[in-house]
């Protein structure tokens, strides 16, 4: 934040203030060379507003906790330079969209990893497992499709682009039937049948209307698309062949 | 959060309100549809009058509209039965485009066929 004012002057900052029945609020910044939104809000809190509530750790794209709307799409604050999403100087910011809000762009990820855990999104131990290293190929067809999807950081950007997810509360969304296919393919699991049996229950892989909107916008260039197919796909034979 | 149409203005997602707005078109079509073809049966002359209008312009390309919406559904369904049943594929939005190119010329083709 030590570079040079640039230039252009002053940046507007729309933020949500408050729960769900808040509203936008507008702030003026200084604009500076490679300016993030992250840094944009990060003023905001240290110059104008201590009171702001929002989340971040890492700023390089690593952690996955600064996920917010930019401009009306989801995004990692600290990888999206104003430069890039400013229109006529100004950049509106909101909290994720498909949770409930904490207080400003803060929001609470707790139905996000509880459906998590209800797809069943968690590594079950084998016992052949406890015996030594699992030798898995790394050209099996298994490991290509767990290595496509395993990079998930769980930053809920896919969950809150998802139309499915606002239109059905119950649905699971993207990043956890991502996740499941990734341990419906890992070899060392202890329960593979069981991750399947799970992502394909209630409303899960098959309440998908695969819009791709999910694949469009995960910052690590996953594709939750392609994963829940995989489960549609593999979910459609385990029931021909009478799973339950 | 209010989304606007912006995370939404991509191949995939256009492809899936299209073919919403076209399958729910057809849904409503179907009934008139067959409540027409049962006029042959109910009352010929009736039907022969209907069949006269229909050869209108205005009613062909109302027809080739219809035709259309069809073809961008089950060229749009058959799509999505690939992407769910068959292995993954990148080429997805290349498959969204030649489903519109094939609803489009299916439309022409019943245009120069009309007159
Ligand atoms: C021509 C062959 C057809 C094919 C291959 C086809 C295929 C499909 C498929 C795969 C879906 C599921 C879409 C999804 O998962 O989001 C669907 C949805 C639908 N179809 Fe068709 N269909 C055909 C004809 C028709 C006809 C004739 C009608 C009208 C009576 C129709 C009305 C609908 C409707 C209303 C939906 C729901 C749309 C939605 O969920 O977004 N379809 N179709
Ligand atoms: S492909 Fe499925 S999970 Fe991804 S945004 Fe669309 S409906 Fe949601
Ligand atoms: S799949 Fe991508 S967008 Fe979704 S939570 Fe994981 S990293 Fe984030
Ligand atoms: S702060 Fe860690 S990803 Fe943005």
């Amino acid at each position: 934040m030590d570079a040079a004012p640039s230039p252009e002057g002053e940046l507007t900052v729309e933020i949500w203030r408050g729960g769900a029945d808040g509203r936008f609020r507008t702030y003026r910044v200084p604009r500076r060379r490679n300016q993030t939104v992250l840094d944009a809000v990060t003023y905001v809190q240290r110059h104008i507003d201590p009171s702001l509530a929002y989340r971040f750790a890492c700023r390089v794209g690593v952690c996955g906790s600064c996920a917010m709307t930019v401009n009306g799409a989801p995004r990692w604050t600290c990888r999206t330079r104003v430069e890039r999403v400013a229109r006529r100087g100004r950049v509106r910011v909101a909290p994720l969209r498909n949770l409930p809000i904490i207080r400003d762009l803060a929001v609470d990820m707790t139905p996000f990893f509880d459906k998590w855990a209800r797809a069943k999104g968690h590594f079950v131990p084998s016992a052949a497992g406890t015996q030594g290293f699992a030798e898995v190929a790394p050209d099996s067809p298994e490991r290509r499709a767990a290595d496509a999807g395993v990079e998930c950081i769980g930053c809920g950007i896919c969950y809150a682009v998802c139309d499915v997810v606002a239109w059905n509360p119950d649905y699971v969304g993207p990043a956890a039937l991502n996740r499941a296919w990734t341990l419906v393919n890992d070899v060392r699991d202890g329960d593979r049948a069981g991750h399947l049996a799970a992502a394909a229950a209630g409303a899960g892989c098959h309440a998908c209307h695969s819009h791709q909107s999910c694949a469009e916008y995960c910052p690590t260039g996953l594709n939750p698309t392609a994963s829940i197919a995989g489960l549609k796909r593999m979910a459609f034979v385990a029931a021909l062949k009478g799973a339950p | 959060m209010t989304v606007t149409i912006g995370p939404r203005n991509h191949p995939a997602y256009w492809a899936f309100v299209l073919h919403r707005v076209s399958g729910l078109a057809l849904a409503l079509f179907l009934p008139v549809h067959l409540y027409v073809l049962a006029l042959a049966i109910d009352d010929a002359a009736r039907l022969d009058r209907f069949l006269a209008w229909t050869e209108g312009p205005l009613v062909k390309a109302a027809e080739a509209g219809l035709v259309v919406l069809l073809a961008a559904h089950m060229a749009g369904g058959l799509r999505l039965l690939a992407l769910e049943f068959l292995p993954w594929h990148e080429g997805q939005k290349a498959r969204i485009a030649i489903g519109a190119g094939f609803a489009v010329a299916v439309g022409l083709a019943f245009l120069l066929n009309a007159f």
